[in-house]
């Protein structure tokens, strides 16, 4: 253990196993089937769990999975299995907060898809190829916000999207004060 | 009817809504065009880029063209200043991984957006570039990624580091030369800065220890702003501890007080690193451990399951080398037993199965049968080595344990699952007598019905050792020749040589597996038949009930003491003529492995003992060599090639090593010179040797080397004559003699005269482990018995204080020159005793096994017991001889 720790990948799928944003950093899943083969098992292991107030831990295939749950979307951040569990749980437990915030505490599907630049911008900000860059969630999501104040609402209906950037204004605001 | 359809419309659409609903490929590349459009909507751009992300991300694939289409389109987006868009042009680019051709059209306008002043544009654009970049472009940036690194904007910093990381991978000469300024970002204020500046630093440097070390012993008395970056210097300083502690065995160990320090850490990413750590130090102490005991048992009772993961994970691992410093834990882990998440319990069970006493075995086999069927296949695995471990520690419990294993080898699972408790079942067989016979027959009904060939061939192999040795064997016979008429070709061809080992070993039964053998003669596969066929004839044919001879059992039964790859080379290198093929030529040495093919054997080790692979030999070139030499034609067949002395320190004028070549009556010695100086020729050279410390040996031939020009390695060689079979030793003294003529460096001409010179060599010696070639053996414990207590010589001696206990096993095992086996020259960390395993073959083809037992007391002396049992009485006293001197 003289490396630096590292993820595998990030996951968030729906309430089916379906994928809403991926992203892998590891060449033990080369090709797009084996990527779904591992989220298939993956989820189906964890479906039954209860991780909702706190993150639950797996491990698969040599791997450690530590994950959380809310309504029907499923975080999972995957790292080697000599890795430290803690630092793992804290990418987890960034990118749940930063997606929490970002979506403003509607952390659904639906509302995840309607702002899923918002959440792959989020991945980008949280690792890097596989190293950690950030794991504060309201740094994450102040870098996320910050970049979309003026670009409008994404996929959603204009009126929608007013609201929204009030409300971001309202988010970036409150994370200056921090 | 139309009520259903309606429902499940209904259900779709209520829960399948998406903003990606009915999304295709082609229709988002058909929007894509708005990217050309002289007026950007930025935020209709961004809303394409999202889809032909969300594409990507769901698996769809580009082909070469669109790829290619959309990434020019995207570039035309650099035009529009907006932020959010900018941001997603950088999130597509890095998707795309453009080809090389294409990331020129890019990097200007990224080369800009790294100098711009914002600094969300800089950290991107660093990222960005440097995820597509290759060598040439990299020169080019490099200049603006070292200031970039000591950017006073953290964001941009880290960046420029963790791309830094990247690159290191495939420009490691670029990055190197960052050094000074990753250096002075590991000064850095910025906590993540530090992180990142910390990785690569150590990364840059880690082939360097001195400069880890230095690196860690001033960051552990500077500040360290982050758990992360504190995580990363634990991992440095064990490491340095590591590798510090096989040089200096006294004193205490340097960053122990640091690692327990960290204990007391506020972030619990950081303490449990720290315990890890300390629990994984080399031959840690139970003082050293008692710190990093107590925080993970803290760990133990708490309430979020990672925690109490990662906590008993780390203490299921220490239990396996110090049960004692866990049992303080034990009434934590019972709590977790019931734990809702299965690995806890699990671990948590297995620790406890290591740590517990005889009483409460029962009570935790019954708990662990109860949620066998809901734990993943690794989890299995842990389980079944506790149960192993147990069982050998409790050889009592036997019979709840194995009923154990041959409950769980009945239900599903896969090859390594299998594999781990048939491995399990054999060793309890192997070491726990009263287990054999259940055990044996666990395994038979278990090939009933057994999908794994592998497995099947392993256990009618084991079956047909075993099984002849117990009170009933006729009870066996029915499971194996089920397996003759219902498998693959593979389990027949075995099952047919486990009847036969029957036939062979079992006389009353001879009769009986005649008949069953003959029929296999009709078989459809040839191996089958051929196998059936040389047992059938071997065996004596007529069916009678008598004795088998002994060589027909050593023929067909006995291990092959000849490694399989030489056996290889040498068939390949037979040209089919009137002459059989000769066994007894094969070359028997097994040479050493190439340290990386050890080490993946050595990960796994077999259970049921197949006998290591041993690469090609340099015997043979050899063997070539000397037998095309006249003088030293007549001295037969070649016993034994030493490896290489050196006879001279490195680097000087010439390089001179010896190998030493063992026949029956004589020893040849064989000097491998090399001339270092260019402007030298050397002719006539010669090495004089002086024997009067060897008195048993007489010199009879030399063969000089005519001319040794510059680097181009020759040989002389010396040839003396030792009494028949006797393992004669003694030291030589050498010097090496030669006539040196001058050579013009610009022509290559060399000048006529000469001057005679001569260079003192290191002296050689012809040791007792000269005498003995490396042979192992595939199973020890066979070959052992099979070769008797009539020559076994034991005795006891005292080795004195030792380094180390796995210093004095090597220092004995190099002395004796004989092949471990099975893997025992490894000796366990901080373990107080241990036995060793040798095999090898004593000149004049006599083979000769070892039984080494180690023990080491507080003073650190060590005591051994040697025990030798050989073909011939005079060899086991010889090798007694060998160590007492």
């Amino acid at each position: 253990m003289e490396s630096c720790p590292s993820v595998k990948n990030i996951l968030l799928l729906d309430s089916e196993g379906n994928r809403v944003a991926v992203k892998y950093y590891s060449d033990d899943w080369p090709t797009n089937s084996s990527k779904e083969a591992f989220e298939k098992s993956v989820f189906t292991k964890t479906q039954k769990t209860n991780a909702r107030t706190e993150a639950e831990i797996a491990m698969f295939e040599n791997n450690i999975v530590i994950y959380k749950f809310a309504q029907d979307l499923h975080f999972f951040v995957t790292g080697g299995d000599d890795e430290n569990e803690l630092i793992i749980s804290t990418v987890l437990q960034g990118f749940f907060d930063a997606v929490n915030l970002l979506l403003r505490g509607n952390v659904d599907k639906k509302e995840a898809l309607e702002n899923l630049d918002l959440i792959l911008l989020c991945l980008d900000e949280i690792v890097d190829g596989g190293i950690i860059l950030e794991t504060d969630s309201n740094v994450i999501a102040g870098k996320v916000a910050s970049h979309s104040v003026d670009s409008g609402a994404p996929l959603s209906e204009q009126t929608i999207s007013q609201a929204l950037a009030t409300a971001r204004e309202h988010l970036t605001r409150s994370l200056l004060n921090v | 009817m139309a009520q259903f359809v309606k429902k499940d419309d209904d259900r779709d659409e209520e829960a399948e809504y998406s903003p990606f609903l009915g999304i295709e490929k082609g229709a988002v590349l058909q929007d894509a065009r708005v990217f050309n459009d002289p007026q950007l909507d930025s935020r209709r751009c961004s809303q394409v880029i999202t889809k032909l992300l969300y594409l990507l991300n769901q698996g769809e694939t580009f082909t070469k063209v669109e790829a290619t289409e959309v990434f020019f389109a995207v570039t035309k987006l650099f035009q529009s200043k907006d932020i959010g868009l900018r941001r997603m042009v950088y999130l597509i680019i890095k998707e795309l991984s453009p080809s090389s051709d294409e990331v020129i059209i890019v990097t200007s306008s990224l080369m800009k957006d790294m100098n711009s002043k914002t600094d969300v544009y800089r950290a991107n654009a660093i990222r960005v570039l440097c995820r597509i970049t290759d060598g040439t472009l990299l020169t080019q940036i490099e200049r603006y990624l070292k200031q970039a690194i000591v950017d006073k904007n953290p964001v941009v910093a880290s960046a420029a580091l963790v791309s830094g990381i990247h690159l290191l991978q495939t420009n490691p000469e670029i990055v190197k030369r960052w050094s000074n300024e990753v250096q002075e970002a590991v000064q850095s204020r910025a906590a993540l800065v530090q992180f990142h500046a910390l990785a690569l630093l150590h990364q840059i440097r880690q082939n360097d220890r001195l400069a880890v070390s230095k690196l860690v012993t001033s960051l552990t008395r500077g500040t360290v702003r982050s758990p992360l970056a504190q995580c990363l210097l634990i991992r440095y300083a064990s490491q340095v501890i590591r590798e510090s502690s096989m040089n200096n065995q006294s004193g205490d160990r340097p960053f122990y007080d640091y690692l327990e320090g960290c204990l007391r850490h506020k972030a619990e990413m950081v303490i449990f690193e720290a315990a890890r750590a300390i629990t994984e130090l080399n031959g840690v102490t139970s003082r050293e451990l008692t710190p990093a005991i107590t925080v993970l048992q803290l760990f133990l009772s708490s309430s979020k399951p990672v925690l109490r993961f990662a906590a008993v994970r780390t203490l299921n691992k220490v239990a396996m080398t110090h049960p004692m410093a866990v049992t303080n834990c034990n009434i934590d882990m019972e709590s977790l037993i019931s734990d809702q998440n299965r690995s806890i319990a699990t671990l948590a069970i297995t620790s406890l199965l290591k740590t517990g006493n005889e009483s409460g075995v029962d009570r935790l086999m019954k708990q662990i049968t109860n949620f066998m069927s809901d734990i993943a296949d690794e989890f299995k695995i842990v389980v079944v080595d506790a149960i192993r471990s147990l069982c050998l520690k409790f050889p009592l419990k036997y019979r709840s344990l194995m009923n154990f294993l041959s409950n769980i080898l009945r239900e599903e699972g896969g090859f390594e699952y299998k594999k781990a408790i048939v491995d399990s079942i054999v060793i309890l067989i192997r070491d726990i007598p009263d287990a054999k016979e259940s055990g044996l027959l666990h395994l038979c009904e278990f090939i009933e019905d057994c999908e794994f060939t592998y497995l099947s061939t392993q256990i009618l192999h084991f079956l047909g050792v075993e099984g002849p040795k117990t009170s009933d064997p006729s009870k066996y016979i029915r499971y194996i020749y089920n397996r003759v008429i219902l498998e693959n070709a593979t389990v027949r061809a075995s099952a047919v040589s486990t009847l036969a080992k029957f036939g062979a070993m079992v006389d009353s039964l001879k009769p009986r597996i005649f008949i069953l053998l003959r029929r296999c003669l009709y078989d459809n596969d040839d191996e089958v038949r051929d196998r059936a066929t040389l047992y059938l004839n071997t065996l004596g044919g007529d069916g009678s009930v008598v004795e088998t001879e002994k060589d027909v059992k050593d023929f067909l039964f006995g291990s092959l003491d000849i490694p399989l790859v030489n056996l290889e080379t040498s068939l390949k290198n037979y040209e089919p003529t009137e002459e059989h093929f000769d066994i007894s030529s094969v070359p028997k040495e097994v040479k050493s492995q190439p340290l990386a093919e050890k080490k993946s054997a050595g990960k796994k080790p077999t259970a049921l003992g197949a006998p290591p692979a041993a690469p090609t030999s340099t015997v043979d070139a050899y063997e070539k060599l000397l037998s095309s030499i006249p003088e030293f034609s007549t001295f037969g067949q070649l016993f034994k090639s030493s490896a290489p002395v050196e006879l001279t320190e490195a680097e000087t004028e010439y390089a001179v090593n010896v190998v030493k070549h063992i026949f029956d009556k004589h020893v040849v010695f064989q000097y491998n010179c090399t001339n270092t100086i260019p402007e030298q020729l050397l002719e006539n050279v010669v090495v004089v040797v002086d024997a009067s410390e060897a008195e048993e040996f007489a010199e009879v031939a030399t063969k000089p080397l005519k001319a040794l020009p510059y680097d181009t390695p020759g040989q002389t060689f010396v040839a003396f004559e030792k009494p028949e079979g006797v393992p004669a030793v003694g030291r030589f003294s050498n010097v090496l003699k030669f006539i040196v003529k001058e050579v013009d460096p610009s022509t290559g001409e060399a000048e006529e005269d000469g001057v005679e010179d001569e260079y003192q060599l290191e002296d050689s010696e012809i040791v007792a482990a000269d005498y003995m070639l490396k042979v192992g053996v595939s199973n020890f414990r066979n070959a052992w018995e099979s070769l008797g207590p009539d020559f076994e010589r034991i005795d006891e001696y005292g080795l004195g204080p030792r380094e180390s206990l796995s210093e004095a096993v090597n220092a004995v095992v190099n002395l004796l020159g004989m092949q471990p086996c099975e893997g025992t020259e490894v000796v366990a960390a901080n373990s107080r005793s241990h036995s060793c395993l040798l095999s090898g073959v004593y000149i004049g083809n006599v083979k000769v096994l070892v039984r080494l037992s180690f023990g080491v007391d507080s003073s650190k002396e060590v005591a051994m017991k040697l025990a030798v049992r050989s073909e011939d009485e005079s060899v086991s006293d010889a090798i007694h001889e060998i160590v007492a001197n």
